[in-house]
């Protein structure tokens, strides 16, 4: 424990500084949370709340199963249920073609020792998605998959994280960041606090924190948007998406279907605004009624978006600073970084309290070539 | 399929789009064609008015008068006629971003249309009033009841009582009976000492000698029908009967219970602005003690935080119909000169004779605000009274989340569902706030409203799926 009484300071009240700070304080350290606004003000309160391993990032996919073992017994982790339900994940195929990439695709994870990716026939998808369009001639599933209640489940996180002892500041930004005599001073708005380390956690915002050590990490933003219809008798139960389309389409507990899939609305970063763009929504619409043709009369009763970082690569930063010793960052989750943030959050924990974790984030470091160029 | 069709026939672009053909809108959308700038009028209905002037073009081609005011509405649309503004009706309107991009649908079609300034004029909507079993089949507002009559010419057949507070309550009474409908009754709930209350204002509204007499002559008439009409009711409520309609009233009036069979139940309880634009769009509002009600935040033009956006009418504050038409006049003659079609100095001109109509007009309002205030009772409702209609949120339901940390109408989403389902609010949005204000003793200002997001009126997947969005917004016309 450093004099100043903190081991470490995590920027960023989203779901995965929450997790971060979650597993510190369980590993008995003392850890604080600043956040500039209110905990899951940004994606993680807002997002699509998919818990998917289905069709990530090869590099994603060890971190990915690790986590969905834990999305498995969240109850344990942190006291709730947080809204999980294992209800499947679906990728539908349009087409001989999408069905081909779909049987590469499951080919090439099970190569890698992996079995959550099953391809399975037009008729095996008419049994799991019965509403789904007719033209669709198969899927690739992963049927342990799910989807979460994102706002309940952030909730949970920041619970079970000041349970363990961790200290969650709202309201207060960080301005500046100093390393003096092996600890790090970070300045906010009420003032300045001291310790060894300190996690990035900060989505869209990160990159100026990083910039505040004189680490340039190049990383855009992004601003997806999501729909939300009127209650709907249930009529699907997985999480159903597309090959060669961008869709995210779920029912939800109280019959409700979110549909998304990361269609861009228009963001102002600086204001920490995001406005949906309804010209760009429309193809959102449009894929969600041509997959699913029963919700063409449905009425939508809300629609929003949110801010977050996106990688060139579209995989996320997780791990130690290049330049910065003390300093961890874990951002750049691109969209789909809800399902890992149990992981991440174990594996800078590990990191930080012991200098080492066997948690697979290695193809997460900072100074990968992939990252390199910003989009 | 027709929510897939593509409305083509409108224009992709206008200097101004006016939202609402009411007395706002219509007076708004006149002044600007009339000087010179392209206007595209939306409405929600088949035909303009707005809803105190509906369907007036077809009633006069009748031959009816609903009362003398209506006249004025038919002037104000032959005005419009010859303006040179275009009319689209039954244009539902769902979006409007800050740069003027105005979403409407039409016949299941969704269109995008960009103008250079939106004057919105969206008018006023009945305040909900909650009471136990206002769900119920057989109950519904005297604004919709009205719609009816204005439209269908259709009065409510049995046994109709009236409930409530407010101008239109007596306003509707006299024309129902004018039509040929009977009433059992009006239950008059605005609270006795009102009165008391409005006799100070009563040396500002001389000024409106016009509007005094016209209220004198609706009570007159009600009562010479013979129309029972009880005082300072108070616990209204509305059973069902073995059906599961309305079947029996009961209320207290003059210390004791009473309880009546019903047919109809008609429950107004004044008018409140329609803030949905202008809350989407994020623009502040302020609460009015005296109207209780929010209202957004313009200048004397109407002009409003978002430059692109202008606010006239009811929807600003509630001024009634020929406060509403000035302010939609002037709102025109600023949104011209920020166009650049008209300079300072001319617009102030214009301006001037209509400021001095505007405080004329605006005269009788602090005597009407305080005649009619509405009932605590029916703002803040007790026990088991639904709140939200569409989610089935009772009002005790909402106690109980206050009592749980509860501190706004946002947060309270989270907790109950309230205000999620398909009306996003619109109905419950005020009922909610005062309800979470009296729970926490704090006032409906700090408590605030609900944030509302675009689309703020129904619009389906498939008609956004559709939308046409202009290829070249920028092209010249």
């Amino acid at each position: 424990m450093s004099a100043a009484g903190y081991d470490a300071i995590v920027i960023g009240g989203g779901l995965h500084g929450l997790s971060v700070a979650l597993h510190l304080a369980r590993r008995r350290k003392r850890v604080i949370v600043l956040e500039r606004r209110y905990a899951g003000r940004h994606s993680s309160g807002i997002n699509a709340g998919g818990v998917r391993r289905l069709g990530r990032d090869i590099r994603e996919i060890a971190l990915s199963v690790i986590a969905m073992e834990m999305w498995h017994s969240i109850e344990s982790l942190v006291g709730d249920d947080c809204g999980f339900v294992a209800g499947g994940q679906v990728k539908v195929a349009e087409s001989d073609a999408d069905m081909a990439k779909l049987a590469r695709r499951e080919a090439e994870v099970r190569a890698l020792g992996y079995d959550h990716e099953e391809l399975v026939d037009q008729a095996e998808l008419r049994r799991i998605v019965p509403a789904i369009a007719e033209h669709c001639v198969g899927a690739l599933v992963s049927r342990t998959d799910g989807a979460a209640d994102p706002y309940r489940t952030t909730t949970a996180f920041r619970r079970a994280a000041v349970a363990a002892g961790a200290e969650i500041r709202e309201d207060d930004g960080v301005t500046g960041l100093e390393r003096a005599n092996d600890l790090w001073q970070v300045t906010c708005a009420s003032g300045t606090i001291e310790a060894p380390a300190v996690v990035n956690c900060a989505g869209a915002w990160a990159t100026r924190i990083a910039a505040m050590v004189g680490e340039t990490i190049p990383c855009g933003v992004k601003a997806s948007m999501m729909i939300v219809t009127e209650r709907m008798p249930t009529f699907v139960e997985p999480t159903v998406g597309a090959t060669s389309r961008s869709l995210s389409f779920k029912q939800t507990a109280a019959g409700t279907v979110v549909i998304g899939g990361g269609h861009q609305g228009r963001c102002d970063v600086a204001a920490e605004r995001s406005v949906v763009d309804f010209g760009n929504l429309a193809h959102a619409a449009r894929i969600a009624t041509e997959l699913f043709p029963v919700m063409r009369g449905v009425r939508i009763v809300r629609t929003w978006c949110g801010i977050e970082a996106r990688t060139a690569d579209e995989i996320p930063f997780i791990g130690p600073s290049a330049v910065a010793p003390g300093l961890f960052h874990s951002f750049g989750y691109s969209g789909h970084g809800f399902q890992l943030a149990p992981a991440a959050g174990a594996a800078l924990a590990g990191l930080i309290a012991t200098g080492s974790t066997n948690l697979p984030i290695a193809p997460f470091g900072v100074t990968r070539t992939s990252a390199a160029a910003v989009r | 399929m027709s929510a897939e069709r593509i409305a083509t026939d409108v224009p992709a672009r206008a200097d101004i789009v006016v939202i609402g053909g009411g007395p706002a809108g219509l007076a708004a959308a006149t002044e600007a064609a009339r000087r010179g700038a392209a206007v595209v009028l939306l409405d929600e209905q088949p035909a303009l008015g707005g809803q105190v002037y509906r369907a007036v073009e077809a009633n006069r081609a009748r031959g009816k008068t609903l009362d003398a005011d209506y006249a004025e509405g038919g002037r104000l649309v032959d005005a419009f006629r010859a303006s040179g503004a275009l009319a689209i009706h039954e244009a539902s309107v769902w979006l409007v971003e800050p740069d003027g991009t105005v979403g409407f649908s039409r016949a299941g079609a969704a269109t995008l249309m960009k103008a250079e300034r939106v004057i919105v004029a969206t008018g006023a909507v009945e305040r909900a009033m909650p009471i136990p079993g206002w769900t119920l089949p057989g109950v519904m507002t005297v604004g919709a009841a009205q719609i009816l009559l204005k439209t269908a010419g259709l009065v409510p057949q049995g046994r109709v009582w009236i409930a409530g507070s407010g101008p239109l309550l007596r306003l509707y009474a006299v024309q129902a009976l004018a039509a040929g409908g009977q009433l059992a009754g009006i239950i008059d709930t605005t609270p006795p000492g009102n009165r008391r209350a409005a006799l100070r204002h009563m040396g500002g509204a001389m000024g409106a000698l016009g509007e005094l007499r016209k209220g004198l002559a609706w009570t007159q008439a009600i009562r010479q029908a013979g129309v029972p009409w009880i005082t300072g009711a108070h616990d209204l409520r509305a059973e069902a009967d073995d059906d599961g309609a309305l079947g029996t009233i009961s209320f207290t009036a003059d210390g004791a219970r009473r309880s009546e069979p019903a047919d109809t139940l008609l429950l107004h309880n004044g008018v409140v602005p329609n803030v949905q634009i202008t809350r989407a769009l994020d623009i502040e509002h302020d609460w009015n003690q005296t109207q209780r009600a929010f209202r957004p935040r313009c200048d004397a033009w109407g002009s409003t935080s978002v430059p692109a956006v202008m606010i006239a009418g009811d929807g600003a504050g509630i001024v009634g119909a020929a406060a509403s038409a000035i302010a939609g006049r002037l709102a025109a003659l600023e949104s011209l000169r920020a166009l650049g079609r008209l300079d300072q100095a001319a617009r102030d001109d214009a301006a001037a004779p209509l400021r001095r109509a505007l405080a004329r007009a605006l005269a009788i309002r602090p005597f009407l605000d305080a005649l009619f205030a509405p009932s605590p009772e029916y703002l803040v409702p007790a026990g088991e009274t639904i709140v939200c209609r569409c989610e089935e949120v009772t009002a005790s339901a909402l106690r109980q989340a206050v009592s749980l940390g509860c501190l706004g109408p946002n947060q309270l989403k989270s907790f109950t569902r309230c205000g999620m389902g398909p009306c996003q609010g619109r109905i419950c949005g005020l009922t909610v706030a005062e309800v979470i204000a009296s729970a926490r003793g704090a006032s409906v200002a700090d408590v605030g409203y609900y944030r509302l997001r675009f689309p703020i009126k129904p619009l389906t997947l498939g008609e956004l799926a559709a939308v046409h969005a202009p290829a070249d917004p920028t092209a010249p016309r």
